[in-house]
């Protein structure tokens, strides 16, 4: 299992790539490593959003007064 | 004598008068229960106003219903503000509404605005303790109830923004008699057990007291203790419950908290798909002028001819050497010059020039005599002439 990823921020640091390279200030070594920072980003952003699994489900309290998950 | 009979409209219009110059019917505040309600196409409304033993017309004309906060209806305990006038035509009286409330209410309204003030005091609807609400919440925790449109309208516009958005219901009962206590129990509950990322409590519209669990106190701390971020939907737009001022963000339907929870997962990877692009781009740009750069020093002179400097350095060589020899060339000419001019310039001043004139020169002893007192009697001196020279004697 892959570590979780914050979302907000793995878009946050795409977005720095993406400004950082098109400022064009970077040597090209610094390019090449702030693209492949882009790609890992945008790769695990794309990784999350496929991997979630749809799923409605009810919280309900069984005859011991637990709470049980089901299909809602 | 018979009395004079006096007519229908006489009559109506006798008592209209008595009735219209009544200060006291001129405004009247009266408790009832609306029966017969009609609501006019034209917009006025009329009804009948009723208690146990007795009832009187009513009519609101639209331009005193748009002040309406609720939607009257038979069975409605009510209180109207109003004068009593009379309809000549048909010879009835009634009340001419300018103002209608919900009967019993007055006592809820001072109840919510002192809880209001209350909590507002104690800090509950401070923005700065307000929860930022999650980017991209896994799970969103629904609080309402089971059944009805707005758990569907949760459903729909959540898995409609994001298909495979993770949505977990806790039916609570949203309106009655200590539905308060399950709301907060439901968010102890959910916080407990870290069961959502965010929640959405939600409501359909409803009457103030159908509301009223949202305007409890306890619903309100439950709110505010929360550690998962609140985001309420209670009642029409228009409506605002205590758990929306203390909630983390207020929604005015519950459509539209389903819209602030969950993000649009296809505006989201229009973004990857966009910011990949740009990052490509920028990488290949960076490439393309790394290239240029390097194309163009390769074009340099140094790189296609090599021996080109050299070249370059015998010719200015060259170019001394002829400079110098010109200079040389030019100061040998001048010397030349000069020195002609010198001789032509002794030449005139020969005095050999002067003797092939016909003059002689006469020298004492190897000097030229210049004055006649230089000589004495006898002396011999020299005269030069152009071809040779003889002595002299003086005589």
């Amino acid at each position: 299992m892959e570590e979780k990823i914050n979302f907000e921020d793995t878009m946050k640091q795409l977005e720095e790539v993406v400004q950082k390279l098109e400022n064009g200030e970077l040597n090209l070594d610094e390019s090449i490593k702030e693209f492949e920072k882009g790609m890992k980003l945008s790769k695990s952003a794309s990784k999350y959003l496929e991997d979630a699994e749809k799923k409605i489900t009810i919280l309900v309290k069984n005859s011991e007064g637990n709470l049980e998950e089901e299909e809602f | 004598m018979r009395p004079e009979p006096i007519t229908v409209t006489y009559l109506n219009k006798y008592i209209k008068d008595r009735v219209a110059e009544d200060e006291y019917l001129k405004s009247v505040f009266v408790k009832g229960e609306i029966s017969n309600f009609k609501h006019h196409y034209t917009g006025h409304m009329y009804f009948t106003l009723k208690d146990e033993n007795s009832l009187i017309k009513c009519i609101m004309f639209k331009s005193s219903t748009a002040t309406l906060n609720f939607i009257p209806k038979d069975g409605m305990k009510v209180l109207v503000l109003g004068s009593v006038a009379v309809f000549e035509r048909d010879g009835v009286y009634q009340i001419y509404v300018k103002a209608m409330q919900e009967d019993g209410i007055g006592d809820l309204y001072k109840e919510y605005e002192e809880l209001k003030n209350k909590l507002e005091k104690e800090g509950y609807f401070n923005e700065n303790h307000k929860k930022k609400i999650p980017f991209m919440p896994e799970t969103i925790g629904v609080l309402t109830s089971q059944t009805g449109s707005v758990i569907r309208d949760i459903i729909n516009v959540s898995t409609r923004r994001n298909p495979n958005v993770h949505i977990r219901l806790f039916p609570i009962p949203v309106q009655g008699k200590k539905a308060e206590l399950e709301i907060a129990d439901s968010i102890r509950i959910m916080n407990e057990n870290h069961l959502a990322d965010v929640l959405i409590l939600a409501r359909g519209g409803g009457s103030i007291e159908d509301l009223w669990p949202f305007n409890e106190e306890v619903t309100a701390r439950a709110i505010y203790n929360s550690k998962i971020p609140i985001i309420s939907a209670v009642g029409h737009e228009t409506d605002f419950t205590i758990a929306d001022f203390v909630a983390d963000l207020r929604a005015p339907t519950p459509s539209a908290a389903a819209e602030l929870a969950v993000p649009d997962i296809e505006e989201i990877n229009i973004k990857l798909d966009t910011y990949k692009n740009r990052y490509k781009n920028a990488l290949k740009k960076k490439i393309e002028y790394m290239k240029l750069r390097y194309e163009k020093c390769i074009a340099s002179k140094i790189f296609t001819d090599p021996a080109s400097k050299i070249k370059e350095l015998y010719i200015e060589l060259d170019n001394q050497i002829k400079l110098l020899e010109n200079n040389m060339i030019n100061k040998i000419k001048d010397l030349k010059t000069s020195a002609v001019k010198t001789i032509s310039r002794l030449d005139t001043l020969s005095p050999l020039k002067t003797l092939t004139r016909g003059y002689s020169i006469a020298e004492k002893n190897k000097k030229s005599i210049k004055s006649v007192k230089e000589l004495k009697k006898n002396d011999i001196i020299d005269l030069k002439f152009i071809d040779g020279k003889i002595e002299t004697k003086v005589i």
